[in-house]
């Protein structure tokens, strides 16, 4: 439905008694569903803000960022919406929460690696 | 390496994935990697249970299912590595939803992460239980989340808002026990937390007024002020978003203060100044200027009354409706249509511009513009606005052609000046768009013809004009042809011309042509020249001159493959050729159909009470009927002349309409009449005035097993609103029966003679034939008598087709069996025997009295008798 539309239109879609509002980059559409009386302008700039976010993660984010890292995607995605409600506007907070939460995943990771070491030498 | 590996990492798989060229190819892939998945899943495999689930939930997006690996997101948090439950959160949001029962697992482990000292695991958890948590777990964990809305950690509070606000949505009644710790959200300085906490209290106040009153009494203020300070705040560079700061903040605040102040005048009062601030100093060349204006003059659209800040409003709308920004253009429409409500005046300034909208090429815009101009249209400005859209009809688009004629019809049948000028819109709107008109529309569009008697001529005279150029557009061709139908005449003799018309010469031939080509052509469908024919009908009685012809046609149809058609025809076919007597009395000028009831039955849209049993031979229902049933009843309650009875629905109003002189019908139309005819059966035995009882019954039994398919299929048709159509009810037993009378429900066998038993009669007898009845009662049953007839043939030669039917008066009801064949042997060496029921309500006042009509071949040639059998036993 919506990749029939042409380039000009306007951003939204009624959908089955929803709207979605979508906004395209590059080969990428971002699609969000939302009720009859939200505000579409604001949601088009949340979706700004989620791929401004992605893109400062990631590096000048492609699609093939987004693709072979879902669920790392999904993570920001967390820190930015629960229940589709904004959760932080500022983007320089949710980049250190991310690097925070990643830098733990690190750590153990490095812990885990050196205990299997261990063990694995152990049981050899 | 372990051995248990499951192989391939999970960008490896992703890679084999969208190599796959083909869908089968992919499927394959799928399919192994579940294989090897669901094997590790039993191992109870730890080290790759999060690469697994990552890959499940890769291939869960991908649309495969994936439920076996549910159990894996319950272990994954329950491990205690942070890496593990960051996974096995996030496969829980993917994989299931809340109306899953594995869900219930889960909320142990919530609680505990919950009371985590890892404040990263407390975020995870809250996430997960904002999103997906069911109500049953929202109860439980509650408290929990209460105490995390106080946390030192703002990363936390700001999840512990946002999942409060699911838990009061999923359960209002824990509402109170956040209004307190919401508002103290309120106060805060970190933006995220604020924003948070705006939205738990306006969720709060929409949940609960309790909470509304609260706010009211004690936020306004200070949310007035923490706007202002957010709007005249100098540049912060972490929040700033095209040159304003936080333009999320500003939204949510105004969403808030809108909550507050509808319906409160003093809140709106204290709103007035920032509101006036926001919407003149807000750029709006960016997009998140506009995202802010258009929550500005949505706020300003909901509270209570302030003349200045409402023209303010609706200036800006008036801005954004002739902005070249599409997205602009339709938030604009959408809030106008809100702006309608509250002055009208204004918006209408705007209509020509929303005209325009309607004719965008954006297909959102036009929706939104079109339901706009339909919420403009009044009295003085529907004649040029209905103008504009139907010419824009001509060029829309399909999908839009639906939508957009529906809007027009009902524009026009509400505001409508005069008649005139809703019949010239009409028809310019059915040769453009006919097969998108709804069915009520062109009722209703008849109703208003026959009610404008002075314009029966003109009417009749443009759709004929019309038909010429648009004989595709299925419902122009109905209203038509019913109107030649029923107009024939005038449309011939030129009769009611108007001043504006050109006058145009039809000869009676030109008309049946128009209605043969319609019936003709198969593009329409049954309905369409089921009227036809109805209509061919009716011009036979008018157009004397060229009945021939319309009699050869209908004759034509007497063959059609289509149950519906040859019925019609069969029976058309006969009032011409045999009934002229009263052929124009049942094809009489259609009374004005009474709009009042009509229009108020529509409201209700409740089909016709009226049995369907309905005097049909007299009124032959035209084509209207089939549809719907209100037509039909109108046609009764304003039945002809033939009726003077007053009209009263259900099954009495039958009683009535016989219990008065059938004169059209009570003409005995001899005897000499063929089988076939099976309306003239009817005609005779309605004579009697029997009732009908109910009318499903009459619907399924009356397509009696005439070879000769001329079921009277009148009161069929008349079944079908309430009952099954009566073209599927299948031919009742091998033999031709009446079973007009379905008193008891089928009586499949007689029931025992214990009973007083009576003498067997003999009923008739003529030179050919006898007929004996045997009577059996049954105790305690003195009103209903069970009657085996038996037939004996007493001449040499055997008869075939043999139908017998009885009638009765009004006080009894009659129900007859199957007979047990349809030959009689010749010399009476055989006979033919069928049941009887016979219930007598004026039992012991009155005695049977019957009505026989007896039916054969004999030697290929039809034979009637009939008689009357008035020599019951008196006590029976």
């Amino acid at each position: 439905m919506i990749l029939s539309r042409g380039p000009k239109l306007c951003n939204f879609v009624e959908w089955r008694g929803y709207k979605v509002v979508y906004k395209r980059y590059a080969s990428l559409y971002f699609c969000m569903c939302i009720d009859q009386d939200d505000n579409e302008l604001e949601v088009l700039e949340i979706i700004h803000h989620f791929v401004e976010i992605l893109d400062r993660y990631f590096g000048s984010v492609c699609e093939l960022d987004l693709i072979f890292n879902f669920h790392k995607a999904y993570y920001i995605l967390d820190e930015i919406l629960i229940a589709g409600e904004l959760q932080e506007s500022s983007k320089k907070t949710v980049a250190r929460l991310i690097a925070a939460q990643d830098s733990l995943v690190e750590q153990a990771k490095e812990q885990a690696s050196t205990i299997s070491n261990m063990i694995a030498q152990a049981t050899k | 390496m372990n051995p248990f590996s499951s192989g391939t990492r999970l960008r490896d798989m992703i890679r084999a994935i969208r190599a796959c060229k083909t869908a089968a190819e992919e499927r394959a892939v799928v399919r192994k990697e579940c294989a090897a998945i669901r094997a590790a899943i039993s191992e109870n495999d730890q080290d790759y249970r999060h690469r697994n689930l990552a890959k499940l939930m890769f291939i869960h997006m991908l649309g495969y299912p994936t439920h076996f690996g549910q159990m894996e997101c319950l272990k994954l948090i329950a491990s205690p590595g942070f890496p593990e439950k960051r996974i096995g959160y996030l496969g829980l949001m993917l994989l299931l939803d809340e109306r899953q029962e594995v869900l219930m697992l889960v909320t142990n482990s919530i609680k505990q992460d919950l009371s985590h000292t890892n404040q990263y695991i407390v975020g995870l958890a809250l996430c997960a239980l904002g999103n997906i948590c069911s109500a049953e777990m929202a109860r439980d964990l509650a408290p929990e989340v209460e105490r995390l809305l106080q946390f030192r950690d703002p990363n936390i509070r700001k999840k512990a808002a946002l999942c409060s606000i699911r838990i009061v949505k999923k359960v209002p009644d824990l509402a109170e026990n956040f209004i307190n710790p919401a508002a103290a959200l309120l106060k805060e300085k970190h933006h995220g937390v604020l924003l948070t906490g705006i939205q738990l209290c306006t969720d709060l106040c929409n949940i609960s007024t309790e909470a509304l009153e609260y706010f009211r009494k004690k936020c306004t203020d200070g949310l007035v002020k923490v706007l202002k300070d957010v709007a005249n705040s100098p540049y912060a560079p972490e929040y700033d978003v095209s040159g304003i700061t936080d333009p999320f903040l500003h939204i949510k605040l105004l969403k808030l203060l809108r909550v507050l102040g509808q319906g409160d005048a003093d809140a709106s009062d204290s709103m007035n100044d920032i509101l006036a601030q926001v919407a003149t100093k807000t750029e709006s060349n960016k997009n998140a200027g506009n995202a802010i204006l258009y929550e500005c003059v949505s706020t300003i659209m909901t509270i209570e009354e302030n003349g200045g800040l409402r023209v303010l409003a609706v200036n800006i709308l008036g801005r954004f409706l002739s902005s070249r920004d599409n997205n602009i253009r339709y938030v604009a429409l959408n809030m106008l249509m809100k702006a309608i409500a509250l002055d009208s005046q204004a918006v209408q300034r705007h209509r020509a511009t929303i005209l325009e909208c309607v004719k965008d090429s954006d297909a959102s815009i036009r929706k939104r513009a079109l339901e706009l101009v339909y919420l403009l249209v009044n009295e003085s400005n529907v004649k040029s606005l209905t103008k504009e859209l139907i010419d824009y009809l001509e060029i829309s688009d399909p999908e839009f052609k639906g939508d957009l004629t529906a809007k027009i019809c009902s524009i026009v049948e509400k505001f409508s000046p005069e008649k005139i000028w809703y019949i010239d819109q009409m028809l310019k709107v059915l040769p453009k768009a006919g097969n998108y008109v709804k069915d009520e529309v062109w009722h209703a569009l008849i109703v208003v013809i026959t009610n404008a008697s002075d314009l029966h001529g003109y009417t009749v005279r443009s759709l004929y004009r019309e038909l010429q150029t648009a004989g595709e557009q299925e419902t122009l061709v109905r209203v038509a042809v019913w109107c030649i139908g029923e107009y024939g005449e005038m449309l011939v003799g030129n009769a009611g011309m108007l001043n504006q018309e050109d006058p145009i010469t039809v000869t009676e031939s030109d008309a049946v042509d128009v209605i043969e080509t319609a019936i003709k052509r198969h593009s329409l469908d049954l309905a369409t020249r089921a009227m036809c024919l109805m209509a061919l009908l009716k011009l036979s009685s008018r157009f004397p001159s060229c009945s021939q012809r319309i009699n050869d046609t209908i004759i034509h149809y007497k063959e059609s493959l289509v149950l519906e058609l040859q019925q019609r025809a069969i029976e058309f076919n006969s009032i011409i050729e045999k009934h002229q007597n009263i052929r124009s009395a049942l094809v009489e000028r259609m009374p004005a159909l009474d709009e009042a009831t009509y229009s108020g039955r529509r409201a209700g849209s409740v089909p016709a009470a009226v049995s369907t049993s309905q005097g049909a031979p007299l009124n032959l229902p035209n084509g209207v009927a089939k549809l719907t049933a209100a037509p039909l009843v109108d046609l009764l309650d304003l039945s002809s002349d033939e009726v003077s009875a007053p009209s009263s629905s259900g099954g009495d109003f039958l009683q009535d309409l016989l219990g008065v002189d059938l004169s059209p019908a009570s003409s005995q139309p001899g005897g000499n009449h063929a089988q076939k005819s099976g309306t003239d059966v009817l005609l005779d035995l309605l004579s009697i005035g029997t009732p009908l009882a109910q009318s499903t019954s009459t619907a399924d039994m009356l397509s009696s097993g005439h070879e000769n398919k001329s079921s009277p299929h009148i009161l069929d048709k008349l079944g079908s609103p309430s009952g099954p159509p009566s073209q599927d009810s299948p031919p009742v037993g091998s033999s031709s029966m009446m079973d007009l009378l379905d008193g008891f429900g089928p009586v499949s066998s007689v029931p025992e003679n214990n009973g007083p038993t009576y003498p067997s009669l003999l009923a008739f007898e003529s030179s050919s034939l006898r007929v004996t009845f045997n009577f059996s009662k049954q105790p305690g049953n003195l009103q209903t008598t069970y009657v085996e007839a038996q037939f004996v043939n007493k001449s040499p030669n055997a008869y075939s087709n043999f139908v017998f039917q009885a009638a009765v008066p009004k006080f009894l009801q009659l129900h007859l069996d199957p007979a047990s064949s349809n030959t009689l042997p010749a010399s009476g060496n055989g006979s033919i025997t069928q049941k009887l029921g016979l219930k007598n309500s004026q039992h012991g006042k009155k005695s049977l009295v019957m009505r026989i009509r007896i039916g054969y071949k004999i030697n290929d040639k039809d034979v009637l008798e009939e008689g009357q059998v008035n020599n019951f036993p008196r006590d029976l």
